[in-house]
């Protein structure tokens, strides 16, 4: 009887899906709340998204799989790049700049992964820093593509849809982006429901164990590389299209270093915690920093021991928690 | 008849220590044997060498005559040689059903797809379902791994096991760690492992041995001591030697 149970469940599991339809809800909202408060920010809310989605892409490898890197950046910039290159050329359709932007986070991701997944722990970190130093070298050096430490300018995409130019205001450019983002989102939903997203976490807490259930891991960790590189390629190519510019901040270590952090901040492995991370991040920054760099420094530091002291799943794994209480469901959101 | 599991010869020393011995044995199909000797024997190391979780340094296995020494764990597996661990390794995050779905879709070459839902695949989770049910983890198919008893988890190990629908099965120690009174439960599900499915069983309950097994091997600091029926185990010398310590020196200091 109670197997009969299970059987009738199995088909149908309404609980995730409802639960990712509220996530993205929850997003489009916001989105649309930052899109009607600070109409004089809406660059710097782009920005944002671009950069959750490289925080995003870092999510997939680091929650996902237990994989820490400290060159994310570099899938990032190569999507910046490759669009920005692009789009300088001729082509100046912006879907088609996204979907340029994201094969060559891809392509990148493939190479990152080959590379990276021959070694673990420590040296695999070094290898990510080592590859996000080498591809900012190469894009510093190779000027006549790249621009080198003047960067791209002077794109101009064509307008969305042939109608909403990306003008000053960066209407176009944000809704573009927010729109990018659910959809990247959702689409994440499902690949860390699918087998192969299961299949990453178990990898991440027991290789052994998924070996010896007669599963590869380096083909499916390949596959994530790849994954994220598409979504850290389309952050860069939005920034890219919306900023007008790209310069070697896109493939820095630093950047990879702050994503790290806004992700760590935010919470690691559900990606809400990567668009937590990323809002409070940027947006303590913005408000900080522009009134004293050396402040911004600080608080990033205290904030980042007092939540690895208080609250060592992120932000968004508090409050989750907090929600777990009160709606007594107790579980991870997404999990 | 041609053993469906064979191992010829089979050496591994780690730094001038040696595990193993020069281990040769044979199992029919369906055969039932229990691998017993002192802590430190080389039993979870001899499992390890088969599976090809460690090279040897010498001597081959073969798999239903095929010679495998050469293929790594994850073909060997695939091949059907399928074992079980002395510490379980499970997920303590996913539930038993997510388990043994996992493990469905592998050998339905399913476990990597990324358009498709986990739980979305009738097929497997019936099957999981139907293993779930045969090993009694029905009531907690839901919960999480860590929230379930150490039995039950053991019983999650064979359940998993059972559904990479091995032809050979290597159980480590499959009642390690369980409270006495749920072992009964456990030496049930042993008894209804598929009869044609060939079973090697690591285990120090000489009860257990005695119920599960019609031969037994006997394994002393890296070399097999004795084969023969159980009956006789405790009858041998060098058996008796062995598990009063004398060559204790030889393996761990238990
Ligand atoms: N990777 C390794 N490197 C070095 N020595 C090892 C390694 N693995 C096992 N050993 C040693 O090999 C010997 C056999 O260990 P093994 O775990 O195979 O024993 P066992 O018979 O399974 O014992 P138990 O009954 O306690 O499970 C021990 O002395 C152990 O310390
Ligand atoms: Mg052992």
């Amino acid at each position: 009887m109670a197997e009969a149970t299970i059987r009738s469940a199995a088909a149908s599991r309404p609980g995730p899906l409802l639960r990712d339809l509220l996530g993205l809800g929850l997003i489009a909202l916001g989105g649309l709340a930052g899109y009607l408060l600070f109409p004089d920010n809406l660059a710097f809310l782009t920005r944002l998204i671009s950069v959750a989605l490289l925080v995003l892409s870092l999510d997939l490898i680091v929650g996902y799989c237990g994989i820490a890197s400290l060159g994310q950046a570099a899938l990032y910039g190569a999507g910046a790049y490759t669009a920005g290159i692009a789009c300088l050329n001729g082509v100046t359709e912006p879907f088609l700049l996204v979907l340029i932007g994201a094969a060559a986070g891809a392509m990148t991701g493939l190479l990152m992964g080959a590379v990276m997944l021959r070694a673990h722990g420590l040296p695999q970190l070094v290898l990510s820093i080592a590859l996000v130093q080498l591809l900012h070298e190469a894009a510093n050096k190779a000027s006549w593509l790249t621009g080198g430490s003047d960067g791209l300018s002077g794109m101009v995409p064509a307008p969305l849809f042939g109608v909403f130019e990306f003008d000053l205001w960066g209407r176009s450019a944000y809704l573009f982006g927010l729109g990018l983002l659910l959809v990247v989102f959702a689409v994440l939903r499902l690949v860390v429901r699918s087998p192969f997203g299961m299949l990453c976490r178990g990898l991440k807490e027991d290789p052994l164990r998924i070996s010896a259930l007669g599963i590869y891991a380096f083909p499916v960790l390949l596959k994530m590389f790849v994954i994220s590189g598409a979504v850290a390629g389309t952050g860069g190519a939005l920034a890219a299209i919306a900023t007008q510019v790209v310069g070697l901040d896109s493939v820095s270590f630093e950047l990879s270093a702050n994503a790290l952090v806004m992700l760590v901040l935010g919470g690691i492995g559900h990606l809400y915690g990567a668009l937590v991370g990323t809002v409070i991040f940027m947006a303590l920054e913005h408000v900080v920093a522009a009134a004293n760099p050396f402040h911004w420094m600080t608080l990033v530091g205290a904030v980042l021991i007092a939540i690895v002291l208080f609250a060592p799943r992120g932000l968004s794994g508090s409050l989750d928690q907090l929600a777990g209480l009160l709606t007594r469901q107790g579980g991870r959101a997404g999990r | 008849m041609t053993p469906v599991f064979e191992v010829s010869r089979l050496s591994k020393e780690f730094g001038g220590l040696k595990v193993s011995r020069d281990i040769s044995l044979a199992m029919a199909e369906g055969e039932r044997l229990a691998l017993i000797g002192p802590n430190g024997a080389g039993k979870t190391t001899f499992v390890n060498l088969v599976t090809g979780r460690i090279r040897p340094n010498s001597g081959h296995v073969r798999l239903d005559g095929e010679d495998i020494t050469a293929l790594g764990p994850e073909q060997r597996v695939r091949r059907g040689l399928v074992r079980t661990f002395q510490v379980t390794r499970l997920f303590p995050d996913m539930t038993p059903e997510e388990h043994v779905i996992m493990t469905v879709l592998q050998r339905h070459g399913k476990a990597a797809r990324i358009l498709a839902r986990f739980h979305g695949d009738s097929e497997a989770a019936d099957e999981a379902a139907d293993v779930l049910a045969t090993l009694g983890l029905t009531e907690v198919a839901r919960r999480k791994v860590g929230a379930i008893a150490y039995g039950q988890q053991r019983l999650l190990e064979i359940a998993i096991a059972l559904a990479q629908r091995p032809k050979v099965l290597l159980l480590d120690e499959p009642a390690a760690g369980v409270p006495s009174a749920d072992t009964p439960r456990i030496e049930e599900a042993l008894a209804r492992l598929p009869a044609s499915l060939a079973v090697l069983m690591i285990e120090h309950d000489m009860d257990l041995v005695f119920r599960f097994a019609r031969r037994v091997v006997v394994l002393a600091a890296g070399e097999l001591i004795f084969e023969g029926p159980p009956a006789d185990v405790a009858r041998d010398p060098q058996v008796r030697e062995a598990y009063l310590g004398s060559y204790a020196h030889a393996g761990s200091h238990a």
